[in-house]
């Protein structure tokens, strides 16, 4: 599903540049749930980033789905994340003046579908993540769980190949990160690719597999005993 | 453009940040109603001006005279100058070509009576073309004719109000008059949109005026319409040469503007031109600084709206959304609000335009203050494209930013 071979990537900061991933290969198939620890500045947002077609690499290659990634326009890209990719944000990125069911309902709109249509769809993954009789609640009226599982109903709503997800239980205290743990995983028990990018050890224990990075370069890759109770 | 889903999105946009809706589209209506308030004040002066000139033909010219003021050629000051059939008669013949109407006046004032109503009027003697010089309106009968002038008749034409002081509602047209000791035939009745005293002018023939009292060839006036084919500066240039050659012919001192004098309605036009000329050159200049105030004042605000939104792009980038797509929306919303905003103002300017109307005519010479749809057209039009451009630029480059680095932007 996601391919990396030998990436690099480089930011300039000044004359200088900094080198933030220093050579990556990783390998992740359909319907893995992986994880991607490190401190921060290991590199692991860039990497995540760089999946998302949110940012571009420097050398290397990288397929999506069988795509090789290169020369990638805005509006390739933004094609490519619409169709293939979901995200979930440390901060929910929600659209503030939107209710739940218009936020989860926004990327069909981009797909291209009616209203009526992804209204419906979009109510039936807020029943999904349990938030149907929030439906018509503006993001400022909900929890932080509630917002992050939101979030997860608009990242699923296309049906992507892959969800990636940047520290989503950043902002939530134990319980709720809990239950959006459960969530991840539950998705991922239906097949779909989970990619989340964490620091917290007992987040990165319930997926099933560890990619860990120091300084832009892969220490270890092991699978966990999830993926071994299986 | 016509995508009704887009349209849902801007609306909703709109509608869940309405200060900063509402300040772009005060910014624009305040542009359009000053543009519109300073062009209706213009073209009210202008109505006033254009009005002062309406009663006399655009074209005529006066020839007066009075007493010299200058010796010449042995001549002492103080001679009385007197226009005669000759004077009347060499213009009409030199200039025949640049003279579209042609009339001699002579001033009288009698006492018309019918039965027991009598009263004081002016009389007028006259060619029949003075009817198209003061533009008199013959509503009842005919205007004095060529006819009349060859048989020196008896025949008089009379204004609206003396029909209406020695008549009242019974009819007057071929009706004797007495005037002063004379009786004369009523022949036409006439309206004139010069105001009453117009109204209150009795006209006869200059001839039949010549052979009753006096018994000369004086006259009192030539009055002419300059042909409408000369431009401004020939018809000035004409005036000029007609001045001259008269004082010539009458030995005047070639400078005496007392003694003999021709007012020319085309130095007035020339001058009235010019002056609103200015004005409207100094309402141009204004009115286009308030509209570039009122497009900046957009593009600032759109600026700030757009940096405000960068994040909101970076999240629709990331769920899918095109560049292209999020600058139609930002500019949609951009071009809907100024012309909402722009249809406001101008609404707005218009309607205080009619409550002005025409109450400031007497003190501040606006009349009639109203705007020209094609300017106001334009206006809007010119504000459209300042909006397109204000949201055009700054969205291009929001939605240009790398959605991770509008992701992190606050």
């Amino acid at each position: 599903m996601i391919k990396i071979e030998n990436l690099h990537k480089s930011y300039p900061i000044g004359k200088d540049s900094l080198h933030v991933l220093k050579g990556l290969d990783l390998h992740i198939k359909e319907g893995e749930f992986v994880s991607i620890m490190g401190s921060s500045g290991s590199g692991k947002s860039t990497l995540l980033n760089i999946v998302g077609l949110l940012d571009t690499h420097d050398e290397g290659k990288y397929y999506l789905n069988g795509q090789l990634i290169k020369d990638l326009n805005e509006k390739k890209a933004a094609i490519l994340r619409n169709k293939f990719l979901g995200f979930v944000f440390q901060s929910f990125n929600l659209i503030s003046y939107k209710t739940a069911l218009e936020n989860v309902a926004l990327p069909l709109y981009y797909k291209g579908m009616g209203r009526k249509e992804r209204l419906k769809i979009a109510l039936e993954y807020l029943e999904k993540v349990g938030l149907k009789d929030w439906a018509e609640h503006l993001p400022n009226e909900l929890s932080g769980g509630q917002k992050q599982r939101v979030a997860i109903a608009r990242a699923l709503v296309t049906k992507p190949k892959v969800v990636l997800a940047d520290e989503p239980t950043g902002a939530l205290d134990s319980t709720t990160t809990d239950s959006v743990m459960d969530l991840l995983k539950e998705i991922n028990d239906e097949g779909m690719t989970v990619f989340v990018i964490t620091h917290e050890e007992e987040v990165a224990a319930q997926t099933k597999r560890i990619v860990r990075l120091r300084d832009g370069v892969i220490i270890s890759d092991k699978l966990t005993q999830q993926a071994k109770a299986v | 453009m016509f995508d009704l889903d887009r349209w849902r999105e801007i609306f909703q946009s709109i509608n869940k940040n309405k200060l900063r809706s509402a300040l772009s589209g005060f910014t624009v209506a305040f542009a359009i109603l000053l543009f519109t308030l300073l062009f209706g004040i213009v073209s009210g002066l202008s109505n006033t001006f254009k009005d002062a000139f309406v009663d006399d033909a655009q074209n005529s010219m006066f020839v007066r005279v009075w007493r010299t003021t200058k010796p010449f050629k042995g001549l002492q000051k103080g001679r009385a100058i007197q226009l005669t059939n000759e004077e009347y008669n060499y213009v009409t013949d030199e200039y025949g070509k640049k003279i579209q109407f042609k009339t001699a006046r002579i001033y009288k004032n009698f006492n018309i009576k019918y039965r027991n109503k009598a009263n004081n009027y002016n009389v007028r003697a006259v060619h029949p073309d003075h009817q198209y010089l003061e533009k008199t309106k013959v509503y009842e009968g005919r205007y004095l004719i060529g006819r009349d002038l060859k048989e020196k008749a008896k025949v008089i034409v009379i204004g609206r109000l003396i029909k209406e002081d020695l008549f009242g509602e019974r009819p007057a047209l071929g009706k004797r008059l007495n005037v002063n000791g004379i009786s004369y035939k009523i022949v036409g009745i006439y309206s004139d949109d010069g105001g009453d005293n117009e109204e209150r002018i009795a006209y006869i023939p200059v001839t039949t005026a010549q052979m009753i009292y006096g018994n000369n060839d004086h006259i009192s006036q030539i009055f002419l319409g300059y042909n409408p084919n000369l431009n401004l500066d020939q018809a000035v240039a004409f005036g000029n040469q007609l001045e001259r050659d008269l004082r010539k012919k009458l030995d005047i001192h070639p400078d005496d503007q007392s003694a003999l004098s021709v007012r020319n309605m085309a130095e007035a036009n020339k001058n009235v031109g010019q002056f609103m000329g200015i004005l409207y050159a100094i309402v141009i200049l204004v009115g286009s600084g308030t509209l570039i105030a009122g497009i900046i004042g957009i593009s600032n605000i759109m600026i700030f709206i757009i940096k405000e939104r960068t994040k909101e792009f970076g999240i629709r980038k990331a769920l899918g959304a095109k560049p292209s797509s999020i600058v139609a929306m930002v500019v949609q919303e951009s071009i809907l609000i100024t012309t909402i905003a722009g249809y406001l103002g101008l609404s707005l300017g218009t309607y205080i335009l009619s409550l002005i109307g025409d109450s400031l005519e007497d003190d501040y010479f606006i009349k009639d203050p109203s705007v020209s749809p094609t300017i106001v057209v334009g206006a809007t039009i010119v504000l459209i494209i300042a909006g397109l451009i204000a949201g055009y630029l700054p969205a291009k480059k929001a939605a240009n930013i790398k959605p991770i680095v509008a992701l992190s932007a606050d």
